[in-house]
């Protein structure tokens, strides 16, 4: 009983909480942490691919095979993906339906930057960026694992792991390279914004706060940038 | 000074509005923006034409009455000016200027360029206060030792003279400046502890059923403020309002 009231005052307080503006601006910037957070190991590894492909092959088969990864991390990252998308647009409707009629003339790059006046948009690319990425690795992944049931990770011919040489070959299309690229930049543009705007919306204003804005603009400049050259690098170097 | 003003026009809430153009001549560059708007008025009168209807009262950049989008900013071009510090020497010779209301659905328009800012009232109304022992045993305010940083802050946040500005500026009609200005006038001195938990969920509350947007932290409202109120006050009222939803 006691728990149960403990359960209720919890969601009350959640439920109050989220509802509010401040509230889903607060959890917006939560999910926005932990994408970033994710978006940085998924750099540490990929670049290993550039840096030593044995390496890149062991640590991809650690993360597509272990079982706290798969069964636990995965969904939460799956969870923060949609959560933080769909509240983006929840927030974007809202946003638009509190100015229903616009000025004749706005000077909005007098007072703001354009990255963070169009983060929709930019986050909307992102998504279409996924979509594809998603089509592209996740999915083929899941349906060798969970599908054909082949968890060894090897290549058809056993003669050692398939990832790097699976990577290597996404990349050969001109078109694929050319959409990662793009896709990259526009998340370039979305942290250029986001990273110092989570800090905020959590109540992180103070004396730390330029230099913080240094490392978000770093950040949001050498990831991106990393990924485009990964992608670049086995574009021009593919022995397929 | 010759200029051309493109004014919005509206009779009355319940009607649409449109953009007039309007030329005015022998505009001195001395003159503040509400003076050659007084001048175009007196020249409409004159011609039977219904004058422009525009907010003003102290014309000291105290009041916070005046409310003009001036060439697309709240206030116009100029910064730390309310738009009846502005002059028309931050214009040139030839120039068209565009003069609209502030716009959101919680600022509906009355007439003209006037609007209806009582959602901000409403929002003071729901915590912006303290409560005081009025028995006659009221310790003297001056008598609680206070830090200087913390006094300065609170004053900062005090300044917000609630004219709107942020609000127009925001490409959300947020009220997040605002609401976080008048949170932290009291979150910050030791007078506004009591009703410190009630006070920042109630208004947020309010500000919410107000109808403004959320806050996407472009900053624009900071540029914007008159009184530069700072986007630290945004930060401290949500961490306010975390405060106050663990302890409630």
């Amino acid at each position: 009983m006691k728990y149960l009231c403990v359960v209720k005052k919890y969601h009350k307080i959640m439920g109050g909480f989220l509802s509010s503006s401040i509230g889903k601006k607060i959890a917006m910037a939560l999910s926005a942490f932990f994408l970033m957070f994710f978006i940085l190991q998924h750099f540490a590894i990929n670049i290993l691919s550039v840096i030593n492909p044995d390496t890149f092959n062991e640590v991809s088969h650690f993360m597509g095979t272990n079982p706290l990864v798969q069964f636990a991390l995965q969904p939460v990252l799956i969870f923060g993906v949609i959560f933080h998308f769909a509240m983006g647009f929840v927030l974007e409707f809202k946003n638009k339906s509190s100015r229903k009629i616009g000025y004749a003339k706005n000077n909005g790059n007098a007072n703001s930057t354009w990255m963070s006046r169009n983060m929709i948009y930019s986050g909307g690319f992102i998504l279409v960026f996924l979509v594809i990425h998603f089509i592209d690795f996740w999915i083929p992944e899941l349906n060798i694992k969970y599908v054909v049931g082949d968890n060894s990770g090897l290549l058809e011919d056993g003669s050692g792991y398939r990832y790097f040489e699976e990577l290597q070959h996404k990349f050969v299309p001109l078109w694929r390279v050319g959409l990662y690229c793009v896709g990259f930049i526009f998340l370039s543009l979305h942290l250029l914004h986001g990273f110092n705007s989570a800090f905020q919306s959590v109540g992180a204003n103070n004396k730390f706060t330029k230099s913080l804005k240094g490392f978000g603009i770093a950040y949001a400049i050498i990831i991106p940038l990393g990924f485009i050259v990964i992608a670049l690098f086995h574009f021009f170097n593919n022995t397929h | 000074m010759n200029l051309t003003l493109q004014i919005w026009r509206q009779e009355n809430a319940k009607t649409e509005g449109k953009i007039v153009e309007y030329p005015i001549q022998d505009i001195s560059p001395d003159m503040s923006f509400l003076e050659m708007l007084d001048v175009l008025n007196r020249q409409l009168i004159t011609t039977g034409d219904s004058p422009v209807a525009f907010d003003h009262d102290c014309r000291e950049g105290i009041c916070g009455s005046c409310s003009l989008y001036i060439n697309g900013e709240a206030h116009g071009p100029d910064r730390l000016v309310t738009t009846c510090q502005l002059h028309m020497r931050k214009f040139k010779d030839g120039d068209t200027i565009f003069i609209e209301p502030f716009r959101a659905e919680a600022f509906p328009v009355i007439k003209d360029l006037i609007v209806d800012r009582s959602a901000f009232d409403r929002i003071q109304h729901a915590g912006g206060f303290i409560s005081v022992n009025t028995s006659g045993n009221t310790q003297d305010g001056n008598s609680i030792p206070i830090s200087k940083h913390d006094a300065d802050e609170a004053m900062d946040a005090a300044t917000c003279i609630g004219c709107g500005a942020c609000v127009a500026s925001c490409k959300n009609s947020s009220a997040m400046l605002f609401v976080g200005a008048k949170v932290s006038q009291y979150a910050l001195l030791p007078q506004g502890q009591i009703e410190a938990t009630d006070r920042v969920q109630n208004m947020v509350a309010q500000m919410d059923l107000e109808g403004f947007g959320n806050c996407t932290n472009t900053g624009a409202c900071e540029v914007e403020c008159p009184k530069g109120i700072s986007l630290e006050n945004i930060a401290r009222m949500n961490r306010e309002l975390i405060k106050a939803s663990l302890k409630s």
